[in-house]
């Protein structure tokens, strides 16, 4: 943190050792002041974040059916989490969502961004406002279209399909297909990611490009070796946000669960054969249909574990690739 | 990584004009590649709204009919009155309207203390801040739903009001991420300002409502948008707190009328134009705000 480095008093090394010093009655004053203003985010935090973060550790050694006393159990719920066989499948499920379309997501929103930064595009207001629709359109909503478009006999994408002579798959009657239909959702509703790369792009100093081209590089080394080191920050931020995302959706794969299933609503939802059982609706399942609120707690805080794990893995593995400003 | 070119100024002069012809070819290769893609993307859209036109008979013909014959108007009341859409519309409203003037008063007041106030230890708590912005809603879900439940607050909306009043709402965007953008913002508001003021004699609260926020709109109006569109499309909370179906938002009413509706995908559709609608027309007046909103989301990258 520079800043941080700004605001240490010049001519004192900056040490690791906690040294109290005696404040100013100045200093004293914007402390107080500081802390009142920012008093809501910290009563939000003890209250709404950290409270019930320790209790949810708590809870997850526990078993605990929201209306008797938790009682401890140890480790008991996670060794039944990794016995249960809903669990391993949910977690399959999400990794797959996370593994196979995060990255198509991302990739097919540069080329948009590609396409939409070409020099002298016109209209381009007019493209951003399109593929930025779906980000706004209500995830419900969207979810109804495109259980209507995958529909396998009637929807328009299997209707289309057939004039060229294919058969469409069963989509989210299909429980071979049924992620893949959650995917084409996710790369639709990418246009945020396009608006974030688009920025990145713009800030690309044209004079790098004219270098390279001097150089002689043609269109395809001067994306591997000038656009794509630029963006990286960019490419490593949508990564991570939409793998982070893909690991907690949710909403989607509900509504395609209750709009597939034959059975009344009061049944566990995971789609087709559990093919869109992800983690969130697993956690779900467990907290407010069955209310093993202990398990689930379990399920969460296993959950932030594996977030953790592949953010700093991520940032790990992009250590010395992503290039930032500034930076020698 | 420029090693300095060799070549003699007349070859340069020929590789620029290759370039531009290049170019030009690019260009229409672009646009061609940006129109076949708009159509792909707004496919949907078109389908839906034709689908909402038809008879339920019409809806599933093959080959499929681009546009309806007859027009079924009525699909949209039909619609309209089965979802019970004025009460669920109320619901939704009664939901995002307060929060976003909690999570903009909030956010405003905490992004002050670590914008303009300086005090010792405000990085060290700011990191803290961002640090929340990685947690998975659900670590700290069951928790709380356990407490409101014990206060008897279920099936109302004050279990999803109240975190945004202490800027710790926990959505597609969050509390933390609000902060974080309206302290960009103050920052770059000039200290002279500010300094100003407080020779005058104007208290912090005074300086924040009269000089720092009304210098900062552009902020405001993206928080107040991202936030009130992040509660029109929220299904999950909804979901867990809300059993009683009068006090269902839109989001949750289309989805139980489409799930009882399996059959009738020309009903489903209207429901699903009814419940996006009135954000639709909001994004077409506002999306350079939205735009903006997003681009600052990739800055903190």
């Amino acid at each position: 943190m520079s800043a941080a480095d700004a605001s240490m008093p010049p001519g004192r090394p900056r040490r690791w050792v906690w040294r109290p010093r005696r404040l100013t009655r100045e200093e004293w004053r914007n402390l107080r002041i500081g802390l009142a203003f920012i008093s809501p985010w910290l009563i939000g935090f003890l209250g709404f974040t950290l409270y019930p973060m320790l209790a949810s550790l708590y809870y997850s050694f526990t078993d605990f059916k929201i209306l008797d006393t938790p009682r401890w159990v140890g480790l008991a719920n996670y060794v039944q989490m990794f016995k249960d066989p809903l669990f391993w499948k949910s977690l399959t499920n999400t990794l797959y969502l996370t593994v196979v379309g995060t990255p198509l997501a991302v990739v097919v929103a540069l080329g948009i961004a590609l396409l939409l930064n070409t020099k002298g595009i016109r209209g381009i207001g007019v493209f951003r406002t399109i593929f930025f629709l779906p980000v706004i359109f209500p995830v419900v909503a969207a979810s109804i279209l495109w259980l209507w478009l995958l529909n396998p006999p009637y929807g328009l994408v299997n209707q289309l399909l057939g004039m060229v002579g294919i058969h469409g798959p069963g989509w989210f009657y299909d429980a071979g297909w049924a992620k893949n239909g959650i995917i084409l959702m996710t790369v639709w509703a990418a246009g945020d990611v396009v608006i974030i790369y688009l920025g990145a792009l713009q800030g690309v100093p044209r004079s790098l490009y004219e270098a390279a081209e001097i150089d002689g590089a043609g269109p395809w080394v001067r994306f591997w070796n000038v656009t794509v080191p630029m963006i990286s920050p960019a490419i490593l931020f949508n990564l991570i946000t939409q793998g982070i995302a893909a690991f907690q959706s949710f909403t989607q794969a509900y509504v395609v669960s209750a709009g597939t299933s034959n059975s009344g609503s009061a049944a566990a939802i995971g789609g087709t054969q559990n093919s869109l059982l992800f983690y969130g609706l697993n956690l779900y399942n467990n907290a407010f249909r069955y209310f093993h609120m202990g398990y689930a707690s379990a399920l969460a805080w296993f959950l932030l574990i594996l977030v953790l794990i592949a953010t700093f893995g991520l940032f790990r593995i992009s250590r010395g690739r992503v290039y930032y400003e500034g930076e020698e | 990584m420029t090693t300095t070119s060799l070549r003699s100024e007349s070859a340069a002069r020929l590789d620029a004009g290759v370039g531009r012809r290049n170019r030009g070819i690019g260009r229409t290769l672009s646009m061609l590649g940006l129109i076949v893609l708009s159509v792909i993307y707004l496919t949907p859209f078109v389908w839906m709204v034709s689908t909402s036109l038809k008879t339920a008979v019409q809806a599933v013909a093959a080959p499929p009919v681009l546009i309806p014959n007859p027009i079924i108007w009525v699909n949209y009341p039909d619609a309209f009155l089965r979802m019970n859409y004025p009460r669920a519309l109320l619901n939704t409203l009664v939901y995002a309207v307060p929060c976003v003037i909690g999570t903009l008063l909030s956010c405003s007041l905490v992004a002050y203390g670590f914008a303009i106030i300086k005090w010792p230890g405000r990085n060290l708590v700011f990191v803290l801040v961002l640090a929340t912005m990685m947690l998975p809603g659900q670590v700290t879900l069951i928790p709380l739903y356990v407490i409101f439940a014990k206060l008897g607050w279920t099936n109302s909306y004050l279990p999803l009001i109240l975190p945004c009043f202490f800027s710790s709402y926990v959505g597609s965007w969050s509390g933390a991420f609000f902060i974080f953008l309206l302290r960009q913002f103050f920052l770059g508001i000039p200290r002279d300002l500010v300094d100003a003021a407080r020779v005058d004699g104007a208290s912090e609260l005074r300086i924040l409502f009269q000089i720092v926020m009304p210098l900062s709109m552009p902020a405001m109006i993206t928080v107040c948008l991202l936030t009130f569109i992040d509660k029109w499309n929220d299904f999950y909370n909804p979901l867990i707190y809300i059993q009683d179906q009068t006090l269902f938002p839109l989001a949750r009413a289309a989805q139980v009328f489409q799930a009882s509706h399996k059959l009738d995908w020309a009903q489903s559709m209207s429901a699903a134009v009814l419940v996006s609608l009135p954000l639709v027309i909001l994004y077409f007046f506002a999306q350079r705000k939205f735009i903006e909103g997003i681009t600052l989301t990739g800055q903190k990258g």
